[in-house]
């Protein structure tokens, strides 16, 4: 198993940095250079995981982001191990962990491996038809589907790694460092545009760095000795940021990307220790040239899926990058003259390839010749039938293909291997192409996807738009780059290009075999276990569309987003359907390209930056004296103010007795704020409030509620005349914002003639409640000089006054029922003027309440609360607030939709009292209110809003809505809970003080 | 994530945007002349189209104006931004 498999000394490769790292528990070696992929391979081990759904063995297939079967646990014995990460992009490192996953209980022994005899019993659909019936039985399949099934396992602390995000703006950005790529962004950043180029592997060069095919010459010279030269020019390239390790997630409208710049995950843990891991690129870019390259396309024949089976461009970089050989007899399977480049490149490294299958009849391409020399037996017009090995590939069985390509002749011939390369051509990288919105177009001849048109904001060149041969990738891009960014030449217009051209081309989408296609397993999606016989009995159920087929199969919906298996799942049902490919269209490929890590999407906006927190200007003040807070929207509010052992109920029914009985104090800085002013302020109220406000004297306040067009309350709060033109409305803490944003909208579109502005004050003024009984004498202490009798200083209206030289508004407004002040002082001030009053309030016991004392206070005296008494169905009449809406103003806003005739049914739920038989049950806010108990089903009449139980009235009480409500006073109703129904009775919405005496008292 | 021409401030990101809905609604002057239907019309009816659609944004986090903005719904092409109270570009 140890045995050592590197070939040759490789440049990419540093051979005196030897690394030891982990997998699945055995210890291993590699070098500073190599992928978890390469190093394991280099160590024969090509068994690395099971697959989904048969949990057969499966070893690595490719050498890059498309990766479907090597998925690894990394750090797996860690609070923090991350899962699905995939082998082919991992750098080792020293100290490196990972372990295979859909595996239990090890990779060798895996008890779900059953399933894969079981096969039967898994068609298409086999998820939906099974599981979904009896659904008693879920609960069983559960328990198996988790254990031996799950796609990794996640971490179970927080992630202790630090991640960012940065804004990009620039001319043009490259998408992929190939040679296409590279020579894009050289010529870019040469020509004045601000350029950045990315490229998600850690070595610029893409696959022509490592070419060896001495047919493709640039200026006579090797590719990639040519292009070495090119990627060393770039360092001196003003203009230019390149980013490798950087993989391109999403494309959006309007050229804005996310890409994912990995800064850490290579190093070994005491060099990652304080960096950033991860970082999120929030791109804008004038132009974006797509260079994205191709994929390798498998062939999908009967058992493809083996360990040891692998994509033949794959092979040619762990021999000619990493230094690694797949194997040790090989076998090439193609369909094209790209797998005899690789088995040319091992043969030369004294690799041996036992053979090459081509489904073709013959080649005229340069290269045959070179294999024909080397000894290598060529077998035209031949596929493989089947393959055998279980934990490594052994062999594969091969048989003449018919003319039509659907059956096969003659004798079966063996051979036996340990490394299988296929070669079924390739598939541009259209993803980020068409995440922009961009649409393709089938080239029916090379049976490929293509980007249907240039613009003059995004291009895509070499591979990913259909260039795959050396002359036509420089050709074109020196065409359409001088294009895209206007210029007359670029540098690489003159060179000398040599390469060979093919021209026999076959593809069969599903290749057959000797055996019914009901008996074989020719895998299209190797993550989620799907096959080609799954395909086909989509098709034979009646699935049409591809997205149908997709989801029912599962074809395409793993990790990778079905990037190797995609085009032949559209083959196999334009070939079963008798349908042209172009017309059937593809599945919509969605961000991300590769998986995004939770941590690089949030970044910095974690804990306390995940959002931000408002704190009154008294907020230290509360803390200090042990508040227990609330959030409100983004306000942290004080909830209620315990002493030494006592429970939030004990707070809360001491508080409430202490704010009617002497005095209390409440925080109500968070009320929002609008400044109004203008020669129409008023008649822009009259607007906006269902109530008048013409009338209103300087000086006074008045209560205005806020309806939506529909008709719906929207919004409450007490107005103040400070001036002829000049009014402060306050809203409620949550619809600050709204509330603004609508009047606003109002002021802008509709009444543009009305001369008003608006000003959100919120934050200007800390506000400091004083309320009860006493809270006259503690604000005669702090302000001796004014008179406060009702007759200078009546309920509903407003005074300016000098606190200690600081200016304050003072209102006499009440939201508890009692006789209650506001003072308004100056946000800095806000602090002083509360230790002011508290100090002031001492001989009187004044107490600090908190939302829960307020919120009980005002629903003693049936106060509605907007958000929580009503949610956006609910209109004045509904809430018995007849009284607030005018009859005499011609117009405002929501009036007409008061006689709708849905709004004017006399059987709308209506808010009500609700009182308990048992005066000590408190119901449940949001319980369900009925009025039989033995029915069913039984008509849900409404449920309760608001309840408490009153220290006050020493009885619970309650608000709710309740259909008919208004006619059911002193009727009898039921809230049935879990465990028991509780008798309740329909009362008066006011439960205190009904006279309202106690506001002049 | 559009890129948005304030008419006010000049290109900024999506992000600083509100959509509004369909644009050139007007409210009706005398509501109370109108039936049930007639006010449903202007209240619950938007067109909600494939194609060019005429439509309000709000430059929310930034100068709080309101503006009108012509989009094709089918590739979000931005074809024209202009003032409140101006007329609908002819294509
Ligand atoms: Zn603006």
């Amino acid at each position: 198993m140890t045995q050592n498999l590197r070939v040759k000394s490789s440049e990419f490769i540093d051979e005196t940095n030897r690394i030891s790292f982990k997998f699945d528990g055995k210890t291993y070696y590699g070098f500073k250079g190599d992928t978890l992929a390469s190093a394991l391979i280099a160590n024969n081990v090509h068994l690395v995981g099971r697959s989904f759904k048969y949990h057969r063995p499966r070893g690595i297939m490719t050498c890059g982001s498309e990766e479907p079967n090597a998925i690894v646990q990394v750090n797996p014995n860690s609070n923090i191990t991350e899962p699905n990460a995939r082998a082919t992009e991992i750098e080792i490192y020293e100290g490196l962990e990972a372990s295979s996953q859909n595996c239990w209980p090890s990779v060798h022994f895996d008890i779900g491996g059953i399933n894969n005899f079981l096969a039967p019993l898994f068609p298409a659909g086999f998820y939906y038809k099974t599981f979904m019936w009896p659904k008693s039985f879920w609960e069983k399949y559960e328990f198996f589907i988790r254990h031996s099934a799950g796609l990794g396992k996640s971490p179970n602390t927080r992630d202790p790694d630090i991640y960012d995000h940065r804004n990009i703006h620039c001319d043009v950005l490259v998408v992929g460092a190939g040679i296409s790529g590279i020579l894009a962004a050289k010529n870019a950043a040469k020509n004045n545009f601000k350029t950045l180029l990315l490229d998600e592997n850690n070595e610029l060069g893409g696959s022509t760095i490592f070419e060896t095919n001495e047919d493709n010459k640039i200026n006579h010279n090797s590719a990639s000795e040519w292009l070495k030269k090119e990627i060393y020019e770039l360092k001196n390239i003003k203009n230019l940021e390149i980013k490798s390790r950087t993989s391109v997630a999403a494309y959006h409208q309007y050229n804005y990307l996310l890409a994912r710049e990995n800064l850490t995950d290579h190093l070994n843990k005491k060099d990652k220790k304080n960096k950033i891991r991860q970082r999120l690129l929030k791109i804008r870019a004038k132009k974006v040239i797509l260079a994205t390259g191709a994929l390798e396309r498998p062939l999908i024949f009967n058992n493809n899926d083996r360990p040891g089976i692998m994509l033949s461009s794959a092979i040619k970089k762990y021999s000619n990058f990493y230094g690694v050989a797949c194997g040790t007899r090989n076998i090439f399977f193609t369909n094209n003259d790209s797998a005899y480049e690789s088995a040319l490149s091992l043969h030369n490294k004294g690799i041996k390839v036992e053979a090459i299958i081509d489904i073709r009849e013959n080649s005229d391409a340069k290269i045959i010749k070179k294999i024909n020399d080397a000894g290598i037996k060529i077998y035209w017009s031949h596929t493989i039938v089947d393959t055998r090995g279980y934990k490594r590939l052994s062999g594969v069985s091969i048989m003449k293909l018919s003319n039509d390509g659907t059956s096969v002749t003659g004798s079966k011939i063996s051979i036996s291997c340990d490394c299988l390369g296929i070669a079924g051509g390739w598939t541009p990288a259209v993803h980020l192409y068409t995440q922009s919105g961009s649409k393709l177009t089938f080239d029916e001849d090379r049976k490929i996807f293509i980007p249907k048109t240039d613009t003059k904001e995004q291009i895509s060149v070499g591979s990913c738009g259909g260039d795959f041969e050396l002359d036509r990738i420089i050709t074109n891009l020196n065409y359409k780059l001088k294009n895209f960014l206007n210029i007359d030449k670029t540098d690489f217009e003159d060179i000398a290009l040599e390469n060979d051209h093919e021209t026999s081309k076959r593809n069969i989408w599903l290749l057959p075999s000797d055996r019914s296609i009901g008996k074989t397993k020719s895998f299209v999606d190797y993550q989620n276990d799907a096959t080609a016989k799954d395909i086909k009995l989509a098709l034979r159920e009646g699935f049409r569309s591809i997205e149908h087929v997709k989801r029912y199969t599962t074809t395409g919906m793993g990790t990778d987003q079905g990037k190797l298996g995609n085009m032949h799942a559209l083959g196999i049902i334009a070939d079963t359907a008798g349908v042209k490919m172009g017309e059937l269209g593809t599945t919509t490929f969605r961000p991300p390209y590769t998986p995004l890590t939770f941590g690089t999407i949030v970044g910095r906006n974690v804990g306390e930056f995940f959002d931000t927190f408002r704190r009154t200007p008294m907020n230290d003040w509360h803390i200090k004296n042990k508040a227990e807070f609330e959030n409100v929207g983004q306000w942290k509010r004080p909830w209620y103010y315990p002493k030494e052992d006592e429970t939030m109920h004990q707070a809360v029914q001491r508080e409430s007795k202490a704010a009617r009985q002497s005095a209390g104090i409440l925080d109500a800085s968070t009320l929002g704020k609008i400044d109004i002013q203008g020669s129409d302020a008023s008649e822009f109220l009259n607007r906006v409030y269902t109530n008048a406000w013409s009338k209103l004297a300087i000086g006074k306040c008045r209560y205005g509620l806020m309806l939506n067009e529909d008709g719906m309350v929207y919004d409450d709060g007490v107005t103040t005349r400070l001036g002829e033109n000049h009014y402060i409305m306050t809203t409620t803490t949550g619809g600050a914002a709204n509330v603004l944003g609508k009047l606003e909208d109002y002021l802008q579109t509709e009444w543009p003639e009305l001369d008003v502005y608006l000003t959100s004050v919120t934050d200007h003024f800390a506000t400091a409640s004083l309320c009860g009984p006493n809270s006259k004498k503690i604000l005669n202490k702090i302000i001796p000089d004014l008179d406060l009798s009702d007759d200078n200083f009546p309920h509903m209206s407003f005074k300016e006054v000098l606190i200690d030289k600081i200016k304050c508004r003072v209102m006499r407004i009440s939201f508890t029922g009692e006789l209650s002040y506001e003072i308004n002082a100056p946000a800095s001030y806000g602090e002083a003027i509360w230790q002011k009053c508290i100090e002031a309030g001492k001989e009187f016991n004044i107490t600090p309440y908190g939302t829960e004392t307020m919120h009980l206070l005002r629903a003693e005296k049936g106060f509605i609360i907007v958000g929580q008494d009503t949610d956006g169905t609910m209109t004045p009449i509904d809430l018995q607030m007849d009284w607030i809406v005018s009859k005499k103003k011609y117009d405002f806003i929501g009036k007409r939709s008061l006689y709708r005739s849905d709004t004017i049914k006399e059987n709308r739920k209506q808010l009500v009292g609700l009182l308990t038989e048992d005066p000590n049950i408190v119901l449940e806010e949001g319980a369900q209110i009925v009025s039989e108990l033995n029915q069913k089903p039984v008509e849900m009449l409404g449920h309760v809003t608001s309840s408490y139980f009153s220290p006050n009235l020493n009885k619970s009480i309650a608000l709710a809505v309740v259909k008919d409500g208004k006619n059911m006073r002193g009727k009898k109703l039921f809230i049935p809970m879990e465990n028991k129904n509780i008798s309740v009775t329909v009362s008066n919405t006011i439960f205190f003080d009904e006279e309202n005496k106690r506001i002049n008292a | 994530m559009f890129l948005i021409n304030c008419p006010y401030c000049g290109e900024r990101d999506q992000q600083e945007f509100k959509a509004g809905g369909e644009a050139h609604i007007e409210r009706p002057k005398q509501p109370t002349e109108l039936s049930d239907d007639e006010w449903a019309e202007y209240l619950f009816m938007r067109k909600n189209i494939k194609g060019v659609q005429f439509e309000r944004w709000n430059h929310a986090h930034g100068c709080r104006k309101w503006f009108n903005m012509a989009r094709d719904t089918s590739n979000d092409e931005i074809k024209a931004i202009y003032k409140m109270g101006e007329k609908p570009p002819t294509q």
